[in-house]
């Protein structure tokens, strides 16, 4: 989108996906069966909204390492809400999760901007912060299907033409961020921000600002998933989604979302997570031991930056010489 | 501190004919893409002597040091060492050969203690091959002490002054012992009193023998330290000789007295009403008491040494930092400006000196470099129209003459002399009544130099009032229709064009009183 290289990067992921599906079905052709591919859609469908917060907020040179556990405590406290209020209509369950989630992201990004804490520390804090309070909420206990009413649980699955509510909201998250990132301003200011950030400063941009906003739309994005993540499994307990971040963080990076801030692409990211999610999918299906999908989602991610750093690196060359040249 | 006020008196007999150079420069030359830096040069330091090297900005010292100290290669040329003929592939081995550098901001380590920072990379060792930290901080104390720093080798070098940290880099220049001492305007952020205390320093090297290169703009110390000068001038040698053989005024002419061999674009000066004027502004630590009008269609220039505080000035006016009294009048309204949103809106700008830390967004289209500012006009009801934006982009880089491949281009492939056009293309499209240009020239090559300060007339010529900062003589004399001069935070002198000499320039800038002759 930014450029034809990039352009480039995503029809490069794009065709490792196929291979990847060709592959699996010359031995299991059920596994690209329409049917049984919406379901590997719909199952990396909190993954891809996860990572596209995720993008928005790697794009301004930050980190967002608490959305699993924003997710988490998001779920227990609408699952609480259920059990306490069984009556109350899903849209407002949708509203009070994704405001919810906006707090905790805003938390997150009030820390960033006004105390100007390192992202990665302020993330990690409030990750562990978060768990910690579904623990005192809930005290380790769980909220299970029986105790969740069944409109509760019954939403995301609901099918509409086709495929289940909870794949409609991925498809409508994803074009709603090509909207966002490519015809808003603040999409722009989010390049702008991780791009350079002091010229952004001198362009008139609060770089603060920018970032906090990313982190509130991540936050968001993470209650929203919390949610839909409760009712879909119909269990909430402190645990659910541990260690999720780092599957979203590996799904941008896998996406070319560089780490460095301001080079990425909603296409990317998405792929990104495609990829993860049919590794994931297909792997006990071939019978391989789900070891293996470790290292496989490793090694993707090793390959990634590595490709990103190389490309970087002879960018960083030319420059050097023009500043130089310019003393 | 008091000791050894000997050498000091019998310096300037001391530099007898009879020294030999320790060092010795001989036809180097260096050139980067587009830009000659240093012409056949020549330079010879003399042990136990003080080589004061002067030249203005971009006359090739720091080019000299750095191929002094083995960062760049000189394309030819000779480096001798007491006759011998060496090179210097790369900074270790300059170290080696006894050449150090002490920088103005010093690089050594802030989070390492004083004596770690002296020995890092030749610490004693015990038996097994460790540090001998007993040893090192022993000798850190002597080294301290030799050179009457009074500074605990234990505290870490954060927690010193730029005055002491220099002399933990030049501790660890002795620790060296190297006999060629560099010092790149060293006096140039210091307090009184610690400038004091480097010049007995440097008389404390001088006692030692070593070799000193101290390069300065301010002609006082030169007199009052320095045994010998060199003076560059565009990347060439254009004088050299004993300090007590020359005087102020022929110095002042040897750096400026250059033929004009750029031509800048002829202008009537016909400046309209006054657009802007700045009242008492204040900073805490960065300037003082700034006050100048602006009118319409004038090109006023912003002059003075590096550090003078021009462009923090400019900084503030654009709401980057506060300042801490003063006031700003827009067409004879007060104004506040307290970010740069702020100074958009009131059609103030800003293009940045350092175009790529400030101005450039890599990763961004040339287009949307251009349209940054500019969305507010070219989106609808909150959403960017990229249509618009290539149309606004178009026109003003076409204005430009901007020369690249396609609009949607990433801008960090542009030359340096387009990506300033992209940059003032940028600030141009927000439609601004003022303009300011930080160093507008630096570092781009002569054709795009040629066409920036055209442009510029252009725009003074439109109506635009111009801010030029720049610390380029010429520049300066050729664009300004009024000249302000800076020295340490304050405004010196302001000028009309007319009854201005590079000289008269020089010596505001330096500090220096009227010529008398």
């Amino acid at each position: 989108m930014i450029q034809s290289f990039f352009k480039t990067r995503e029809v490069i992921l794009g065709v490792a996906i196929l291979v990847l599906l060709i592959a699996i079905a010359s031995r299991f052709p059920a596994f690209v069966a329409p049917r049984n591919l919406a379901n590997v859609f719909n199952d990396t469908a909190p993954l891809v909204i996860l990572a596209l917060g995720q993008m928005a907020v790697i794009l301004t040179r930050c980190i967002d390492l608490s959305v699993a556990a924003n997710l988490a405590l998001t779920g227990m406290i609408v699952a609480m809400l259920n059990t306490i209020m069984p009556g109350l209509p899903i849209p407002f369950i949708l509203v009070i999760a994704i405001a919810l989630g906006a707090l905790m992201g805003l938390a997150n990004g009030l820390l960033v901007w006004k105390l100007e804490i390192p992202p990665i520390v302020v993330t990690l804090g409030t990750m562990t912060v978060y768990r910690g309070i579904i623990f005192l909420i809930s005290n380790g206990a769980w909220i299970n299907a029986h105790e969740m009413s069944p409109s509760f649980k019954a939403f995301p699955r609901e099918v509409i033409l086709g495929l289940p509510v909870l794949s409609w909201i991925a498809i409508f998250v994803v074009i709603g961020f090509i909207v966002l990132i490519s015809r808003t301003p603040l999409g722009r200011a989010f390049y702008a921000v991780g791009g350079n950030p002091h010229a952004a400063v001198y362009t008139g941009i609060n770089v603060g600002q920018t970032q906090c906003a990313a982190f509130v739309l991540s936050g968001a994005l993470a209650g929203l998933t919390g949610y839909l993540w409760v009712a879909r499994y119909a269990v909430a307990y402190v645990d659910i989604a541990g260690g999720f971040e780092l599957e979203v963080v590996a799904a941008c990076v896998i996406g070319g979302i560089s780490i460095a801030g301001g080079i990425g692409s909603v296409g990317g990211a998405l792929l990104g997570a495609l990829f993860l999610g049919i590794v994931k999918n297909a792997l006990p299906v071939i019978n391989i031991s789900p070891f293996w999908q470790l290292a496989i989602s490793g090694s993707a991610i090793i390959i990634a930056v590595a490709f990103n750093a190389t490309s970087n690196r002879t960018k960083g060359r030319v420059i050097l010489k023009k500043a130089e040249h310019a003393q | 501190m008091l000791a050894n006020t000997q050498g000091i008196e019998n310096v300037h007999p001391h530099a007898a004919q009879d020294a030999k150079p320790v060092l010795s420069l001989n036809g180097i030359s260096k050139s980067f893409p587009g830009v000659k830096a240093l012409s056949e040069v020549a330079l010879d330091l003399f042990p136990g002597q003080v080589t004061a090297l002067v030249g203005e900005n971009g006359a090739g010292k720091s080019t000299i040091v750095k191929v002094l100290t083995g960062i760049y290669q000189p394309d030819e040329g000779q480096i001798s060492i007491n006759g011998k003929p060496l090179s210097f592939p790369t900074a270790q081995d300059a170290g080696e050969a006894g050449v150090t550098a002490i920088h103005q901001e010093t690089v050594l380590f802030d989070d390492l203690s004083v004596a770690e920072n002296i020995f890092i990379g030749h610490a004693p060792k015990t038996r097994f091959g460790l540090i001998d930290r007993k040893e090192m901080v022993g000798k850190a104390q002597e080294l301290l002490d030799r050179i009457g720093a009074q500074i605990d080798p234990g505290v870490l070098l954060k927690d010193l002054g730029i005055a002491n940290k220099h002399l933990v880099a030049i501790a660890r220049a002795l620790s060296i012992d190297a006999q060629i001492v560099i010092m790149d305007e060293p006096t140039a952020s210091l307090s009184h009193k610690e400038i004091e205390e480097t010049y007995e320093l440097v008389e404390r090297l001088k006692a030692e023998g070593k070799a000193i290169l101290f390069i300065s703009h301010k002609f006082d110390e030169i007199f009052r330290i320095a045994d010998r000068y060199t003076v560059f001038r565009d990347g060439q040698m254009v004088g050299a000789g004993k300090i007590t053989e020359v005087s102020e005024p022929e110095l002042v002419k040897m750096m400026v007295g250059r033929s004009v061999d750029q031509v800048y674009p002829r202008r009537e000066a016909d400046p309209g009403e006054e657009v802007l004027e700045v009242v008492g502004y204040c900073h805490p630590t960065e300037f003082e008491d700034i006050g100048f009008t602006l009118r319409k269609g004038e090109i006023l220039g912003f002059y003075g040494l590096v550090g003078a505080g021009r462009s923090e000035v400019m900084q503030a006016l654009f709401g980057v930092t506060k300042p801490s009294k003063g006031a700003i009048r827009i067409d004879d309204q007060i104004a506040v400006i307290r970010t740069p949103n702020e100074a958009i809106s009131h059609g103030i700008v800003y293009v940045p000196e350092d175009r790529g830390k400030q101005g450039a967004i890599k990763g961004l289209p040339i287009f949307q470099n251009v349209s940054l500012p500019s969305l507010k006009t070219t989106s609808k009801n909150g959403f960017l129209r990229l249509a618009e934006e290539f149309k606004l982009a178009r026109d003003y880089t076409q204005r430009l003459d901007l020369r690249a491949a396609a609009l949607d281009q990433d801008i960090g492939e542009l030359s340096g002399g387009n990506q300033q056009k992209v940059v003032i293309a940028k600030w141009l499209a927000t439609q601004p009544r003022v303009i300011i240009l930080d160093e507008p020239t630096k570092g781009i090559d002569i054709g795009s130099k040629a066409a920036v300060h055209e442009f510029m007339a252009e725009l003074a010529a439109e109506g635009l009032a111009v801010i030029m900062v720049s610390s380029e003589i010429p520049e300066i004399l050729g664009m300004s229709d009024r000249v302000i001069v800076m020295r340490e935070g304050r405004i010196a002198a302001e000028f009309e064009r007319d009854d201005l000499t590079p000289e008269q320039l020089v010596r505001t800038a330096a500090g220096l009183s009227e010529v008398t002759s």
